[in-house]
């Protein structure tokens, strides 16, 4: 677990030292800020104390920012050669993996961290529903577990960021909106089949403020796969043939 | 901490990197691996450090074997890999303690580990910069010094002196010699008088094979069955007289005159010692003068060409 730590924190710093940190936070929050605060169906134009335009708003902007956070994790690695490094000290693939995972998962902890003042001032405003917030955030985690898996197996079979970033927004579309218009057309078995593996229905039921087990299996279950799919490419160097 | 290797293969599709390779290195020993390019030094390096693993055969490292327990192989192993990847966008100090903190060095003793890294590889000037604006020869000796960190028992470096300036080229042999009384080094390098200042044994290997193993010393009897005698011999009548006279000598295989030296001879022979005396006597009895004899010693780089080239 040390060492799990000791590869997040590295991670989490060159984040901030390679400015990609500043821009995420500033970007976020200016986005879901001015979608929240000025446009569309804000606070002021539902008239509600209500932080839903954040979290839909937060919602697509983790699934861009996401990809763009693993892409150089696993490529870059390979791509400078650094990975020969890391093989060649005493931790497991796991240990590597996981520690990318958490150092991504800080990030974006971070960022909804700065969120907290919109929840703060929309509270202010008027009465708010504590419950759905909380789970909006927690929704936001969960999601965010699920794409930084993807991401990490998307950066673990190249060594170009651009094909990672390309790659994990790919199968981010299936999920987010490819799997929700399947179920819509299909009935039955098929059509359940499709909104189950939609990830938009999971996130809605948790951001309407029910955490259901099968919504938390559903997230981790994708974190967890990608995550194992990222460890199985890069463990193929140990096959003896 | 002994290494064995045994039986080592390597397959690249049909290719053979590594073929069949065998050899072991013992505590305190030096080892030089020389061969041309491609010719699964590096490759044997990755198999060791558990980077890659064998398509056939196993290395053990003390009592661990690679494929069984690799994480033990590795905190005894420190390693420097081929181009010396690295961090750029870490300064030094951070970088050797990441380092330091992934090979399990003690919390409390990484600041003094680091510290005497610094010194020992002379980055002090460098220290807080990030790497990427160091020089080639500094980045090199920031690889170096992420190897030592844990003190390891192996040292296992894939061409530690390229880029190094011909001062630090001397500094890093003389720390390698150094660290090879009481540690296990495998280098590989391109420079044979690398191999001769600083290793007590050397491997050749060529085409995944090893075609030569021992001290240069050893390497260099091997290959001389024949040696060669530069003479010059004045008040000669003649030099075809010369060389029909000294081709008569029974050790005595070629005779060439030289443009350059006037009466000078290159003889290529055998038993060099005996042939001397022969030479000398022969010269004796003609009434020659002679004015120099030089036996020209085998250079590695003869061995290494003979041995790599088919």
């Amino acid at each position: 677990m040390d060492k799990v730590w000791t590869i997040s924190k590295r991670e989490l710093r060159s984040f901030f030292d390679s400015l990609i940190a500043y821009i995420l936070i500033i970007v976020f929050l200016g986005l879901s800020g001015f979608f929240t605060w000025l446009y569309g169906s804000d606070v002021f134009f539902v008239g509600q104390a209500t932080l839903q335009p954040f979290f839909s708003i937060a919602y697509w902007t983790l699934f861009f920012f996401i990809p763009a956070l693993t892409m150089r994790m696993i490529s870059d690695e390979k791509k400078t050669g650094t990975i020969e490094l890391l093989f060649t000290k005493p931790i497991t693939d796991w240990q590597l993996i996981l520690g990318k995972f958490l150092a991504s998962l800080e990030l974006i902890a971070i960022a909804l961290l700065f969120s907290l003042p919109y929840y703060i001032s929309v509270w202010m405003i008027g009465p708010i529903d504590h419950g759905a917030v909380w789970c909006g955030y927690f929704g936001m985690i969960l999601m965010s577990m699920a794409l930084i898996g993807i991401g990490l197996f998307a950066s673990s079979i190249t060594s170009n960021q651009i094909v990672a970033f390309l790659l994990s927004l790919f199968i981010g579309v299936f999920f987010l909106i490819i799997f929700d218009v399947l179920a819509n057309s299909f009935t039955g078995v098929t059509g359940q089949f499709f909104s189950y593996l939609s990830l938009s229905n999971h996130y809605s039921s948790i951001s309407r403020g029910v955490i259901d087990s099968r919504d938390l299996i559903y997230f981790l279950s994708i974190a967890f796969f990608g995550l194992f799919l990222a460890q199985t490419v890069l463990s193929k160097r140990n096959i003896v043939e | 901490m002994k290494i064995s290797v045994s039986n080592l293969t390597k397959k690249y599709g049909s290719q053979r990197a590594v073929d069949n390779i065998s050899f072991e290195v013992q505590t305190g020993e030096v080892l030089g691996f020389l061969g041309p390019n491609g010719a699964g030094k590096t490759t044997t390096m990755k198999i060791i450090t558990c980077y890659m693993a064998p398509s056939d055969g196993d290395v053990k490292v003390g009592d661990y074997s690679i494929l069984e327990n690799p994480e033990e192989v590795k905190k005894n192993i420190g390693y420097l890999p081929e181009n010396n990847p690295l961090y750029e966008d870490m300064p030094v100090l951070e970088y050797l303690e990441y380092v330091a903190e992934l090979q399990g060095v003690p919390k409390e003793k990484i600041q003094e580990r680091v510290a005497e890294m610094v010194v020992l590889t002379g980055l002090n000037v460098e220290k807080h910069k990030k790497i990427g604006e160091l020089s080639k020869g500094y980045r090199q000796r920031v690889g170096l010094a992420q190897a030592m960190i844990h003190d390891p028992e192996i040292l296992i470096l894939d061409e530690p002196t390229t880029g190094l300036d011909p001062n630090q080229i001397i500094e890093i042999r003389k720390l390698i010699r150094e660290l090879g009384r009481s540690k296990t080094v495998i280098l590989s390098t391109h420079i044979l008088s690398e191999v001769e200042a600083t290793c007590d044994r050397i491997l050749i290997i060529n085409e995944g094979k090893i075609v030569a193993d021992g001290t240069a010393d050893v390497l260099k009897q091997q290959a001389a069955g024949e040696e060669m005698l530069r003479v010059q011999i004045a008040d000669a009548a003649n030099s075809d007289e010369v060389v029909s006279s000294l081709m008569e000598l029974e050790k005595v295989i070629m005779v060439d005159p030289i443009k350059e030296l006037e009466n000078g001879f290159m003889i290529n022979c055998k038993e060099s010692a005996e042939t001397r005396k022969e030479i000398f006597k022969l010269c004796v009895s003609k009434n020659w003068v002679l004015t120099q004899m030089t036996p020209i010693e085998t250079k590695l780089e003869d061995i290494f060409r003979e041995l790599t080239t088919n």
